[in-house]
């Protein structure tokens, strides 16, 4: 396998970003795009690697699902997923032929894949890269940082959401980041409340309070709670742009917050 | 794609390491040398050591946060509510154990004798083993590649003095990846009763979940049928219903009549099912008038059902 073939892929990338949960279906991917959106809207060009071998959501986020990837001189072509070409995207929801087809490897071939994924995009010039990543602490996480190292990533996005079992798993995702060196952004609590549509009560659908606790305990920033709103779920369901289509709702604040630290922490001049 | 061997012969073929497609395959010594091609011992030992279990479901979903371990741990509350009913829960999600937690046996430890590991009891009819007995520190993170997760799932089901079981339920980690291959694999000698499988009704977890219906397929494990979670969430004030999970592809119903697979039944959100997890309450005893109680009581006696038609150790199997 040819190791690191095209060190210039990501020489044209400002900032790399991960997204990172120890824990499933907290909303790694549905953050990951909703934080593409908005860097889009600040007038960012963006990129998003989708490392979830198993489970690769992106594609249909952004309506792209079935797109063919073309191969050029430097490596894999990414999809856009506008005509502005302002977002592109990899995923390996994009090589499976079948979109029920399982992709059952073991771990090694996971890595190798995931290396390719990092080395061999034609990425060219882009703000921001946003590493969606899959649950756990394993190969994939282990491989995406190996691969990413020299390029010095900005950092991550730790997802959480409000409950114990959640944060649970999440403390263990800090310290993965803590031994591999990966400085974290800070942490999202997200699915934070639910405001019923009918009487506008608040009820704390996945308990409350244990983002905010963990990162504390952590010593890292927390940077927001994301609420609970079906119309973000439909929006990401049907490939709709929430950021333009929801100035109003509820998770819209916590949303831009994330998105403008970002754009503090790690500026780029005019595009 | 020509770097990545994904026409890997299979490492028990006789081209293991010697194909073309082999090349560069991290595995590609280990496959030449041989070693990959004996059947591992460990299989014959677990058939032997599960023996005494009569039953063994996995519980399995494409899709991470759907409620796997929620669902597993009520599963093993509600089986083992009957006092004569043997129940085991065997957690294999090595990177993010949640039963411990749920269960209420957060720092546990686990014991060894003569014969093997202990379970950890919570009660004398209900026994539960998860990597997380075996860390030190809530924050203890377990950063494993494949190889050394497979090998505490053989651990774990080789070494864990179980006793009589009439339940052994398997939770597992989301995806299709080392520890359900591992899990199969393992028991295949063994016989699994079936997999259950967890969605919640919106398509970014039914994309997911018909993959994991497909993996079901491939390694030949009977489906018992599908648990839609997160149905629907009545507002505790107004009482009106919103779907905070939209089915916007028609929801584990029409994948499960597309796919041919039973639906077991949709839980609805009930926000005191996290409250119980985070207190290692049983939610079942907790919130019994819960519609979503209900629902879990309802897929709990058709599961029990599926496995009574299921021929116990020993007589003639039908293949598996």
């Amino acid at each position: 396998m040819e190791a690191a073939a095209e060190p210039g892929n990501l020489a044209g990338v400002r900032h790399i970003i991960l997204v990172l949960s120890g824990k499933g279906g907290v909303g790694k991917s549905t953050i990951s795009t909703e934080l593409a959106l908005a860097l889009r809207h600040a007038g960012k060009k963006v990129g998003i690697l989708d490392v979830d071998l198993c489970g690769p959501s992106i594609p249909r986020m952004l309506q792209v699902q079935g797109k063919a990837v073309h191969q050029c001189d430097s490596g894999w072509v990414p999809v856009f997923v506008d005509q502005e070409q302002s977002i592109s995207l990899m995923s390996v929801g994009f090589l499976l032929e079948k979109p029920d087809e399982a992709v059952v490897w073991r771990g090694p071939k996971k890595n190798a894949l995931i290396k390719q994924f990092v080395s061999d995009v034609a990425w060219g010039q882009l703000d921001y890269l946003v590493v969606d990543t899959p649950p756990g602490t394993s190969d994939e996480h282990m491989a995406v940082v190996d691969t990413l190292r020299p390029y010095s990533p900005l950092g991550a996005l730790v997802v959480t959401t409000p409950q114990a079992v959640s944060v649970g798993d999440v403390r263990r995702e800090l310290t993965f980041c803590k031994k591999v060196g990966l400085r974290v952004i800070g942490v999202v609590e997200n699915m934070s409340g639910f405001v019923c549509p009918h009487c506008a009560e608040c009820t704390n659908v996945f308990s409350r309070g244990g983002g905010e606790e963990l990162a504390r305990h952590a010593g890292v920033p927390f940077l927001g709670s994301v609420p609970l709103d079906p119309e973000l779920t439909r929006s990401l369901e049907e490939g709709r742009d929430f950021i333009r289509g929801f100035p109003e709702s509820p998770a819209f604040p916590a949303l831009s917050c994330i998105a403008q630290k970002i754009l503090n922490e790690a500026p780029v001049g005019l595009s | 794609m020509e770097e990545v061997p994904h026409d890997c012969p299979g490492v028990g073929s006789a081209q293991a390491g010697r194909g073309a497609s082999c090349q560069g395959c991290p595995n590609q010594g280990l496959c030449a040398s041989g070693a990959g091609a004996a059947p591992d011992p460990a299989i014959e030992e677990i058939k032997e050591k599960m023996k005494t279990v009569k039953h063994k479901i996995l519980v399995l979903s494409g899709k991470g946060g759907v409620g796997k371990s929620t669902f597993s741990a009520h599963l093993a509350h509600g089986l083992a509510e009957d006092e004569n009913t043997q129940v085991a829960l065997l957690d294999i999600d090595i990177c993010g154990p949640s039963i411990p937690k749920i269960m209420g046996l957060e720092g546990e430890q686990v014991h060894q004798s003569g014969s093997g590991w202990s379970p950890v009891f919570l009660e004398d009819n209900l026994g539960v083993m998860s990597v997380g007995f075996l860390l030190s520190s809530p924050d203890d993170a377990v950063i494993w590649r494949g190889p050394k997760k497979n090998g505490m799932i053989k651990q774990f089901l080789r070494d864990v003095d179980w006793g009589e079981v009439d339940y052994l339920i398997v939770d597992t980690p989301p995806g299709t990846s080392d520890e359900h291959l591992s899990a199969v694999q393992y028991l295949a000698a063994a016989h699994i009763d079936g997999a259950v499988i967890i969605t919640t009704p919106q398509e970014v977890s039914l994309q997911d979940v018909r993959k994991e219906i497909s993996f079901c397929h491939k390694v030949k494990l009977p489906v018992i049928g599908v648990v839609e979670n997160m149905s629907g969430f009545i507002c505790p004030k107004c009482q009106k219903e919103t779907q905070i999970f939209p089915p916007t592809t028609g929801g584990a119903e029409v994948m499960c009549h597309d796919l041919k697979v039973p639906l077991l039944g949709k839980v609805p959100l009930d926000p005191r099912i996290g409250k119980s997890c985070d207190k290692g309450q049983s939610f079942l005893v907790e919130a019994p008038d819960s519609p979503a109680t209900l629902a879990y009581r309802s897929i709990i006696q058709r599961i029990q059902e599926f496995c009574s038609l299921r021929q116990p150790k020993g007589e003639n199997l039908v293949g598996s």
